[in-house]
């Protein structure tokens, strides 16, 4: 059913859908309007969970891990410093390759403190051994969010859900909410094939070896490239079911015939398609949805013919550059006619990125490519020696 | 590795006494926390599901593709186990099962970088019985203080050398703490008295909501005495009042074991390497002795451990006596 809701509402409706048996969270913007939000379905009978309101994010990863490997479905979410507060517990759900869902409500990482948009967080755990989605809209919010319940459930590997804080979290959209008996036809009930029971003792966490680590590493990384099947596969069956695509692992809009692209991650993707269309710009524009695992093949098809790719992100690795930059400009090299790679950093700390900057990116093409550059740096609110 | 479908009904009646941590692990000789885990275990039964912290009892355990354990087991991180322990509760109660959810912990796991966690499954009311086997310092990475190592204790981050004698701090009262948490059960036990360990994990059992049992376990590489004797080392902690055993309901003291013969410090203290420096010709070294002495007596006036008049109930030692409750 088509309403206006806003994104973390949305988030929380879609969760419930899913039926989690635990969810546990800990209170950061700008998630906290999706705990919120599904405390308040837990009050008032919608949602029949447990839900743990944890001291810490450390912990909250920690009863979500407990509780899935104890054979529940578990849902938790969290941002920014959260996000890092949980980092060891998030790559000790992800080697244990216990099936839970997070959303990341995408915020920039203190120091300088701000509360607002931008990839830091997730960027700080890709590493994490978690399978990574990004959501260009609350659309996706949505149809992601549930979409990975059954994709950590069939790979046994948890899903991080990214969505841009209050860019998305705190926006009011019109969407389609699916029906219950859609999600239930889609989403079978969770399944755990280590699951934690008396009646058949299993040993969970064991101390490894060298004799048996690479292996365990080379299992776990398998099954992230499995995903780049399931993730298109999982996305046709939802696609079945609602009309709707989010498209898979990557998502192209623009002509076929584009000569410049632009590959993003998260809302800018959607501030870019519309200033494409007012401007009636020649470009290709092509979400990267899943970040993690990277989808070299499809990301090669996606820039075939192009000669120029402008690739924007919303994080970087101070003293070496952009992030997504490195590993498209990796991936492409492949190509026997790879296009010119233009790395920018753009929207740091919740710094706006206007319809203007398609105009402005594009002009940029017309250079020598920048390897890295950070957008839109205003020099003048720097000290001097700063500059 | 394989495993065996089996109803609990035919494991309890295959096994008398049932073990939930079999041998032929890789504890060092003479372990407390071996034997502790080992009859904690045994008292609870097959029925539970434990979350236990990184450590030594994690790790000589559970070497791939090997495992003591014969109940379902999860090792997740150090200082997490409180919040895994309620995640596998939470899990447990919403799908109607009736097995109970153990945390195990060491005193670093438990005092200090997991006290948050643990904090927050008691204020939470999860059904838990958290387990911490203390041996007094961080044994699996070596030998450093913890904030349970006792004062004047050596390690190897808290050495005993010209200028200082061992830990300068005191041993943390984490039993107060918990209390503080208005629980319905807390206690202490030791593994020299296994009876009375038992019965305080099925008396921790029967109640429904977070509980407690602070498990003293010697540990003869870190404490420097000799293997056979840790239940020795152990029964001399309790009987000279360093480590009281006591119970605890809603943060009030219930129950304590009262000690017919108390046993000066220095003969717990000499049996251990740990303490070797205080028995130098030393006036500082002196003066500690006197402290710990003083500490020892300032808890047998607090929790009134002497016995002062012979219980008739009493045959044997002091384990099996409570005061003002009834036996299990
Ligand atoms: C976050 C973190 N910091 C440090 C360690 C290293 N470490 C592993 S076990 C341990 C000490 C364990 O001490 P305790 O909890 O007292 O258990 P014991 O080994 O003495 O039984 C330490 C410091 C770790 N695993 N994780």
């Amino acid at each position: 059913m088509r309403q206006a809701l806003e994104g973390s509402q949305a988030i929380a409706q879609a969760v419930a859908l899913c039926r989690p048996g635990v969810v546990a969270a800990y209170p950061i913007t700008p998630q906290t309007h999706i705990v919120e939000n599904l405390a308040k379905l837990v009050a008032d009978g919608k949602l029949k969970c447990e839900l743990v309101s944890v001291e810490s994010e450390h912990s909250a990863a920690s009863v979500v891990l407990g509780a899935a490997a104890a054979g529940v479905r578990a849902y938790t979410a969290s941002a920014s410093q959260g996000i890092l507060l949980m980092a060891e517990v998030l790559y000790n759900i992800a080697g244990l390759r216990v099936p839970v869902v997070l959303t990341c409500a995408n915020r920039a990482v203190s120091a300088p403190l701000s509360i607002w948009n931008d990839h830091q967080d997730s960027m700080a755990v890709r590493d994490s051994g978690w399978i990574q989605l990004y959501c260009a809209d609350n659309q996706q919010a949505v149809d992601t969010t549930i979409q990975a319940f059954r994709l950590a459930e069939t790979l046994e590997l948890p899903v991080m859900v990214c969505v841009d804080g209050f860019v998305l979290t705190h926006t009011l959209e019109p969407l389609d909410l699916p029906e219950q008996a859609q999600v239930d036809a889609f989403l079978p009930p969770y399944r755990f094939s280590r699951v934690l029971d008396p009646h058949h003792p299993l040993t969970l966490g064991t101390l490894v070896s060298p004799d048996d680590y690479t292996e365990v590493r080379y299992a776990h990384h398998r099954a992230m490239l499995r995903a780049l099947d399931v993730i298109p596969e999982v996305d046709a069956a939802w696609q079945q079911i609602t009309g709707r695509s989010t498209g898979g692992l990557i998502a192209v809009e623009g002509p076929e015939e584009a000569r410049v692209g632009i590959l993003t991650l998260g809302s800018v993707f959607g501030t870019l398609a519309d200033a494409r269309q007012l401007a009636d710009a020649p470009v290709k524009l092509i979400h990267l949805r899943s970040f993690r695992p990277f989808p070299v093949a499809a990301l090669q098809r996606a820039c075939q013919g192009l000669t120029e790719l402008i690739v924007l992100e919303r994080a970087f690795s101070p003293g070496a550059g952009g992030i997504v930059g490195a590993e498209a400009r990796a991936a492409l090299m492949e190509l026997e006619h790879p296009p010119r790679v233009h790395n920018f950093a753009v929207g740091l700390g919740g710094r706006d990125v206007p319809l203007e900057i398609l105009e402005r990116l594009l002009a940029a093409t017309g250079s020598e490519p920048t390897r890295f550059a950070i957008f839109d740096v205003d020099l003048s609110r720097l000290p001097e020696e700063e500059r | 590795m394989s495993t065996q479908e089996i109803s609990l009904e035919e494991l309890r009646q295959r096994q008398s006494r049932f073990r939930g941590l079999e041998a032929g692990h890789r504890a060092c000789l003479g372990c407390g926390q071996a034997l502790a885990a080992r009859w904690v275990l045994e008292a609870a039964g097959p029925d539970v599901v434990v979350a236990n912290a990184t450590g030594c009892l994690e790790v000589f355990t559970t070497p791939w593709p090997e495992s003591a354990w014969r109940v379902p087991w999860l090792h997740s991180l150090f200082e997490n186990t409180g919040a895994v322990a309620a995640g596998l509760e939470a899990a447990l109660k919403v799908q109607g099962k009736t097995a109970k959810a153990l945390a195990f912990a060491g005193d670093g796991g438990t005092f200090d970088i997991g006290f948050q966690a643990l904090s927050g499954l008691l204020e939470r009311e999860h059904d838990v019985l958290y387990v911490c086997y203390d041996n007094e310092g961080y044994m699996n990475t070596g030998v450093q203080r913890s904030g349970s190592t006792p004062h004047a204790a050596a390690t190897t981050t808290s050495p005993a050398g010209r200028a200082r004698l061992g830990k300068r701090h005191l041993k943390k009262d984490i039993l107060a703490i918990i209390a503080s948490h208005h629980i319905a059960y807390a206690a202490t036990a030791s593994i020299a008295y296994p009876e009375d360990l038992k019965r305080k994990v099925r008396q921790a059992l029967l109640i429904t909501g977070p509980t407690f049992l602070h498990l003293h376990a010697p540990c003869p590489l870190g404490w420097g005495h000799d293997g056979s004797l840790s239940v020795e080392v152990a029964r001399l902690a309790v009987q000279t009042g360093l480590f009281p055993l006591i119970e605890m309901e809603r943060g009030q003291v219930i129950g304590v074991m009262p000690l017919r013969t108390i046993r000066p410090v220095a003969d717990y203290l000499k049996l251990q390497g740990r303490f070797g420096h205080l028995f130098r010709d030393d006036p500082r070294a002196r003066e500690e002795l006197e402290h710990l002495q003083a500490l020892a007596d300032h808890n047998i006036e607090v929790f009134n451990l002497r016995a002062d008049r012979p219980d008739p109930a009493d045959s044997e030692g002091a384990d099996t006596v409570r005061r003002g409750r009834r036996r299990f």
